[in-house]
């Protein structure tokens, strides 16, 4: 906890380096910001190509679906790669004084937690152009987004620690994300998975995390309490983990980068 | 009243060494684990072992040594970027750190941006940096470079903007690693006002320097690592003198073993009759060191060598303060020496009864005439360290008695 405080007392540096990050993806031009939005859109274009009109998915509005899980599940990976490398990279900034190793991660899950949110309005469009309507529901997005923040920053920061150690984590990450993806619902919907299969998919936190974002945009439906609040209890417990990790590693994380 | 504003107790820090193999990966951890390599403790070696320094507020204390002495190490045990494996660290007040200056700038961004996220690592607040922007630009004076990303800077440029930002926090106390000699002569005259001006306003200086001139010039006192033990402190030009003579010293000897064979044949040069081939200080234990407590038992071991078969020898000793006074000595009342071909000598000094300072063990092999045949003076350096409050040389035995109520 006492990292969580160290964290906060230098929340300008944190806020300012985030903005460092999200401001060196649009420098440019206005076309750098839609550049990055391109890659959602592309998967989202190829997805809709395979599963709706090859494979034939039988869901109405099958885009909209795809993109309301596509865009955190991007914030997931991007923040989980660049936040797993973010201490390395960051290695001149570890060796200063009064650095707090933990605000690398942090300035990655938050700098595309920005990029998601640049990225909701797109959303919105795609809603309003499928006509699907945007109810009180909405108000489970942010708590779907703070549950998510959680989750992914304890996963970031004990990655970023790990990462130091063993520098070829970065690649078996990637493939582990990928594996990761298939197994959650953002291609399909939990009700299309068969009910025996249900319950183990549940024990992904990023099934019921993913599935409160549909909820809350696709479905107009508050997501269901116990689920949420059982994700939010995992989350909370693995990022008290992480600090734990944190509280122990990290003068070792400074020595080895 | 002066107060510590560093204060060092036995530190000691150990890394474990990557025992060249490169960087640890998932698959060595993986071979490793069925390999059932147990951690071997001697994979770790010593950066500094058993460090005390203190520093009072206000004074600048300057670090020499050799590549790889634990110079770098302490500074960022200072700066609290390391923690020591034993001892403890106190710092009082407000702290900078010039070390790696313009490391951390973005190569995207202007330089006017990279400054005010420098000043906000280095701890300034964005407004306070906001308002010395103007002063700080001016001071890098890098002209319209400024508004160019850092990507398009010369080092010289990056490590200008580093320092100009650097130069302008409000710290209490700034840790500076090798960062002097910071671009042209003009700018580095620049940095050497700065400089000086810390020192005027009272600010804590600690460097760390391979520049024994820069010690000279900005510290009221020096501190000498050699392989992470204090070998020395005391005034700057005290310890540079016996710096400098250890690095004279192993350079001769590496000589000598290079040209031993060569030498042998040449005897027009005057072999000395005797040679004090090394002095060896250690305490009660016989381990070697040159830091001690006062008060502590003093071993000095010095081995000679004849070349010749000389008349009787004696040997005498001077332990000599850094600025040259000479606080004891004495010789052999006796010739210690017949004839053997050579051998070890052994004073034993029972009680150290010496001041905190630097000290020299000067000693000297003399004929029975009193012709001096070979003599070390200034090479072995000792530490005296005090925990009681006293001036002057020597240590007298005293004692204090209070009669209270008996006044006159």
């Amino acid at each position: 906890m006492t990292s969580l405080w160290e964290l906060a007392s230098r929340r300008d540096v944190l806020l300012a380096l985030v903005w460092r990050e999200v401001k060196t993806r649009y420098r440019g031009s206005f076309l750098g910001f839609l550049w990055t939005l391109l890659n959602p859109l592309l998967l989202m274009a190829i997805y809709s190509l395979v599963f709706s009109v090859y494979m034939r998915v039988d869901m109405a509005k099958y885009p909209v679906f795809l993109f309301t899980g596509l865009l955190p599940w991007i914030w997931f990976t991007s923040a989980l790669t660049t936040g797993a490398t973010s201490i390395i990279e960051g290695s001149s900034l570890v060796k200063r004084v009064a650095f707090p190793p933990l605000m690398l991660p942090t300035v990655a899950v938050t700098a595309n937690l920005v990029n998601f949110i640049l990225a909701l309005p797109l959303l919105l469009l795609f809603m309003i152009g499928h006509h699907v309507p945007l109810t009180y529901a909405v108000l489970g997005l942010p708590v779907a987004v703070a549950i998510q923040y959680v989750f992914t920053l304890a996963l970031a920061v004990i990655l970023a620690m790990l990462t130091v150690r063993y520098r070829d984590l970065q690649h078996l990450l990637g493939n582990l994300l990928t594996l990761w993806f298939f197994l959650t619902p953002i291609l399909y919907s939990l009700p299309m998975v068969p009910a025996s299969f249900r319950s183990l998919l549940l024990a992904n936190p990023m099934t019921s995390i993913i599935a409160s974002y549909q909820d809350a945009l696709y479905y107009g439906r508050f997501p269901s309490a116990p689920r949420t609040l059982l994700a939010a209890g995992v989350s909370m417990a693995l990022l008290a983990l992480a600090l734990q990790l944190y509280a122990r590693w990290r003068w070792v994380v400074v020595e080895d980068v | 009243m002066t107060v510590p504003a560093i204060m060092l107790r036995g530190v000691t820090k150990r890394f474990r060494m990557r025992a060249g193999r490169g960087q640890r990966t998932l698959k060595s951890a993986f071979i490793d684990c069925f390999r059932h390599q147990p951690l071997r403790s001697a994979d770790c070696y010593e950066a500094l072992r058993n460090v005390d320094l203190t520093v009072m507020r206000g004074r600048s204390v300057g670090i020499i040594g050799e590549n790889g002495s634990g110079k770098s190490t302490l500074l960022k045990v200072i700066g609290k970027i390391y923690r020591p494996d034993a001892g403890t660290v106190q710092v009082e007040g407000r702290l900078a750190a010039l070390i790696e200056l313009g490391a951390d700038f973005h190569p995207e961004f202007t330089g006017r941006e990279n400054i005010v996220i420098n000043g906000m690592l280095m701890g300034l607040s964005r407004r306070e940096i906001v308002d010395r922007l103007d002063e700080i630009v001016a001071f890098a004076d890098i002209g319209d470079y400024i508004e160019q990303p850092a990507r398009t800077y010369s080092s010289g440029m990056i490590m200008r903007l580093g320092f100009s930002v650097a130069a302008h926090l409000a710290p209490d106390i700034l840790l500076i690693d090798e960062v002097l000699a910071v671009g042209d002569e003009a700018f580095a005259k620049k940095c050497g006002e700065r400089i000086a001006s810390f020192r005027q306003r009272g600010k804590t200086i600690v460097l760390v320097t391979h520049d024994p001139a820069a010690v000279e010039r900005w510290c009221d006192e020096a501190m000498w690592l050699d392989r992470g033990v204090v070998r020395a402190m005391g005034p700057p030009w005290a310890v540079l003198d016996a710096y400098h003579r250890a690095l004279a010293q192993r350079e001769a000897n590496h000589a000598d073993a290079a040209s031993a064979v060569s030498h042998a044949g040449i005897d027009s040069l005057p072999i000395p009759v005797v040679e004090i081939v090394g002095v060896f200080l250690s305490g009660k234990d016989g381990a070697p060191r040159d830091l001690y407590r006062a008060g502590e038992v003093l071993k000095a071991t010095l081995s000679y060598r004849m070349r010749m078969p000389a008349s009787p020898l004696v040997f005498g000793f001077e332990i000599v303060r850094s600025d040259g006074l000479v606080v004891y000595g004495a010789r052999m009342a006796e010739p210690g020496v017949r004839g053997a071909a050579a051998g070890e000598i052994e004073v034993t000094v029972d009680s150290l009864d010496l001041v905190t300072g630097l000290y020299f063990l000067d000693v000297a092999a003399y004929g029975r005439d009193g012709q001096p045949y070979d003599q070390h003076t200034r090479r072995n350096p000792l530490q005296v360290c005090s925990d009681s409050d006293e001036t002057g040389v020597a240590r007298l035995r005293h004692e204090w008695r209070v009669i209270e109520g008996a006044g006159r």
